[in-house]
């Protein structure tokens, strides 16, 4: 890589930014960043908005979970409670884990994996940032005015039937697809146009790898949520028959539209997830990743065949036996891509030197949850056992084991790992651990009793329940409160750390990886020179003991 | 209900449901296997390998054949796990030649069964034990979803198309019958029960049709009748806010109708708003569509039985 200077030559204006002054300082004022340029800022605006979401959504759970605990009624009546469950869908997938990785870590992390200044686009990426915010504002007053009743899925004709506000939502959804897909153009021109000198595909990071593969699925998959919801609007608001058979419409179409993009976006969640583990697993076993090329098309097989699976959402919705069991058969195969992963980075823990601070704490237990939730969807692929467990809540603990298990382990891990980079500080690392303890109990009390009820029977969806499923929503709900405890003492954590944290050194994990390699916090320009690589982000054995410092 | 011969699964009442728990059991088992290893591999690793000073991470190397065997040893388990899935799928999917054909139609919030002989019964329906069933489903309204956990069978009701879903039930005795696919306020409420009997009890109620238990007031089958027709999950009996009026008081109250006329509840009307529920529509619950219900006149004075004891 060659050494990489971060001090700075004499500057002689004052007026211009100092390209090389730390990125939080270079400029100030609350114009600064809602006109900003710099991906860092704008990566540290979506962070914001993410977790604000993330809160949101959470709340929305416990909520439901509340109700739950007891049968019947507990706080609210059914119709409350339809929209208590479809918000949290809702925000969770629209307004935070599609963005999270990508549009809060990646815009900041990407550009400096590179060596770049920053994104290909910089003013399209500041655009990306306010379509998600208005498209949020449409799904924001979507709640207060009547809310959504119809589960994030939007299924017909229940959707184009009911008198909840159902369009201002939808419409949320469409506007806010547009900032995932230009982040996702964004994303592949950067990686392929503004690479350092030196930085061969060969030695990109896996994150970079996992985002571009993320940044396809994007750009391919997202314009077709965007027709359905446009479609269903339509429906809605002319009385167009495409999905309601009463106006000559097909309601299965609209599954197979919806689940078109749905399948494709669970890849839009997990694979950033992925490549944030490859960093921090590198970093924590001082060891570069096994099996580097395989990992990495691994994220691109997922991107490819995550398009040909849709059908597996629907193998008992009155389609045919013929295309059942080709979509079985080509959901099988999907796991084959992800297990590759899981070996490799159990290979790379296999005689490393391994080190179990916080971030990777977060690392591990993804590869733990994630293996759990990979599995009990191989139980989902196989038709006959689907054919009892579709619509029971053994389903909704397989997408919350690779959705939290796996994407939010990723995301938070990679907000632990990447923290000092982006605000200088750390954080409190005792605290983070107990933080973790919590979360990790809190999640598998959660959802190893919604797998139990599932399998003996219990629909999801419900309101009300049967008393012989009583035992299980309690201790699912009691997991909850202990999940939602880890999570509360984190968020106080990361406050702790902004107002009191110590100052961060360059280099606090001794990674080998390039974004370590310039200051903390980084520079306006990311670099003060533009580097040149002479070696990969894992290539801890050519990497010089300064590069490694801690200090 | 005996005990259940598995923590994970329901009891198993259909001659199939046994070959569909065996998968599960033969997936959960790999899957238990598979996780121990990973997790022991990674256990001994954070032990076993923990930084320690001096001691470096051994360099990585290429393994083509360990990245090989891999990829393609799952793919072989793989194939294994969906030929024999698919194989049990299709016998579950191919109803047997002969299965008693029972019609299904799902409407918010209610099941309602109607057999060869043309007679509808909502939320229950009775079926001779050891003998292949056909449900044949669709929907009124919205997606719902017929599911017997006790067969493993569950099948979309489609409004505009049929589906069907079949099995031979094995034990005498109650099958439950969820709504899975969400279609509303009471999607939880939406249940019915099956009822496996023997030939001969079968037969005969076929004959006579449905009537309240022996020696049963009429307030009391009312009562259960109102469980059953999923009276329930739109009309409250505590006076509580439900999509329906209540029926807390209902007998002789004054109700005002959208078109500005009143009446006081009496006979007549119990009996119309059953049959045809859209004739009058109580002014303060027009958003919501109660559907018509073919049912006896028997089922009607006991229902109104009923309605006078609240």
């Amino acid at each position: 890589m060659g050494a990489v200077s971060t001090t700075a030559p004499a500057r002689s204006h004052a007026d211009t930014p100092d390209p090389n002054e730390n990125y939080l300082k270079a400029t100030r004022g609350i114009a600064s960043w809602l006109f900003t340029l710099d991906h860092k800022r704008i990566g540290i605006m979506y962070l914001v908005l993410v977790l604000i979401a993330f809160a949101l959504g959470g709340t929305f759970a416990l909520l439901v979970r509340l109700e739950l605990f007891t049968r019947g009624r507990t706080l609210m009546d059914a119709d409350m409670y339809n929209r208590m469950f479809t918000l949290h869908g809702v925000v969770m997938v629209f307004l935070f884990i599609i963005p999270s990785i990508p549009a809060a870590l990646g815009n900041f992390v990407l550009p400096i994996q590179l060596g770049a200044k920053d994104v290909a686009f910089p003013r399209l990426n500041l655009m990306s940032l306010y379509i998600y915010a208005f498209g949020a504002c449409f799904a924001v007053y979507s709640m207060v005015d009547g809310a959504v009743d119809t589960g994030w899925t939007f299924y017909t004709p229940y959707s184009t039937t009911t008198n909840s506000a159902v369009i201002p939502m939808v419409l949320g959804a469409f506007i806010m697809g547009f900032s995932s897909i230009l982040t996702g153009v964004n994303f592949l021109v950067t990686v392929h146009k503004l690479r350092a000198p030196g930085q061969t595909w060969t030695r990109l990071s896996l994150f970079t790898w996992a985002l571009y593969a993320t940044s396809i699925i994007q750009v391919l998959a997202t314009p077709v949520l965007a027709i359905t919801l446009l479609l269903l609007t339509m429906e809605r608001f002319l009385g167009l028959g495409i999905f309601d058979p009463k106006l000559g419409g097909d309601p299965v179409l609209f599954q197979h539209f919806f689940w078109f993009y749905s399948h494709p976006a669970v890849y839009i969640m997990i694979v950033p997830g992925m490549g944030v583990v490859n960093e921090i697993l590198s970093t924590f076993s001082r060891r570069a990743i096994v099996g580097y090329m395989f990992v990495a098309m691994s994220s691109l097989a997922l991107a490819l065949l995550g398009f040909l699976v849709w059908g597996h959402h629907l193998f008992v919705s009155g389609m045919s036996e013929y295309a059942t069991m080709v979509f079985s058969a080509l959901t099988f195969l999907v796991a084959i891509p992800s297990g590759v992963k899981v070996f490799n980075w159990v290979a790379t823990l296999w005689k490393g030197s391994i080190r179990l601070e916080s971030p990777m704490l977060y690392a591990l237990s993804f590869i733990f949850l994630f293996t759990i939730g990979g599995l009990t969807g191989l139980f989902l692929g196989v038709l006959a056992i689907d054919v009892h467990l579709h619509d029971t809540y053994f389903v909704v603990a397989h997408f919350h084991y690779v959705m939290v298990g796996g994407t939010v382990m990723g995301f938070v891990g990679g907000l632990h790992y990447w923290w000092p980079k982006i605000t200088g500080k750390l954080y409190d690392e005792k605290m983070a651990k107990f933080a973790w303890f919590f979360v990790f109990i809190g999640f598998n009390v959660t959802f190893v009793a919604q797998f139990i009820m599932g399998s003996r029977g219990m629909p999801r969806r419900y309101y009300d329940y049967l008393p012989e499923f009583e035992i299980f929503h309690k201790t699912s709900t009691i997991g909850s409160w202990i999940l939602g405890f880890g999570f509360l003492t984190m968020a106080v954590m990361f406050v702790m750390s902004l107002k009191s944290g110590k100052k961060s050194t360059r280099n606090p994990w001794g990674s080998a990886a390039l974004e370590w390699q310039t200051a903390t916090p980084p520079p306006l320009a990311n670099f003060v020179k533009v580097p040149t690589l002479t070696r990969g982000p894992y290539d801890y054995h050519l990497a010089t003991e300064e590069e490694l410092s801690e200090k | 209900m005996t005990t259940d011969p598995n923590f994970q699964l329901p009891q198993q009442l259909s001659t199939g449901a046994a070959e569909v728990d065996d998968l599960y059991m033969f997936v959960y088992w790999f899957s238990v296997i598979f996780t121990a290893i990973i997790v022991g591999v990674m256990l001994y690793s954070i032990v076993k390998f923990r930084r320690r000073p001096g001691v470096k991470a051994a360099p990585v190397g290429h393994n083509l054949k360990l990245e090989v065997a891999w990829t393609v040893i799952p793919l072989f388990f793989i194939v294994v796990l969906f030929h024999l899935g698919f194989k049990v799928y299709v016998h579950n999917a191919v109803a047997q030649e002969g299965a008693l054909e029972i019609r299904v139609r799902g409407q918010k919030w209610r099941w309602e069964f109607e057999y060869p002989t043309g007679m509808r019964v909502n939320g229950e329906v009775k079926i001779p034990v050891n003998k292949p069933v056909k449900f044949v489903i669709s929907s009124e309204d919205v997606l719902h979803s017929f599911f017997v956990p006790g067969a493993r069978a569950k099948k979309d009701a489609v409004p505009g198309m049929y589906s069907n879903v079949w099995f031979t039930p094995n034990t005498k005795g109650p099958m439950q019958v969820f709504c899975a696919e969400y279609c509303g306020t009471s999607h939880s409420g939406m249940l019915a029960t099956i009822h496996v009997v023997d030939d001969a009890e079968f037969q005969k109620f076929l004959k006579e049709g449905e009537g309240p238990e022996p020696g049963e007031e009429p307030a009391a089958w009312g009562k259960r009748l109102y469980t059953k027709n999923a009276c329930n999950t739109c009309h409250s009996i505590d006076g509580s806010k439900s999509p329906g009026p209540t029926w807390k008081g209902i007998w002789g109250r004054d109700e005002t109708f959208t078109d500005g006329g009143t009446i006081k509840v009496d006979e007549n009307y119990v009996k119309e708003s059953i049959l045809k529920p859209q004739a009058k529509i109580v002014s303060t619950f027009v958003t919501t569509q109660m559907p018509p219900y073919t049912i006896s006149d028997k089922q009607i004075d006991a229902i109104i039985a009923y309605m006078k004891t609240l």
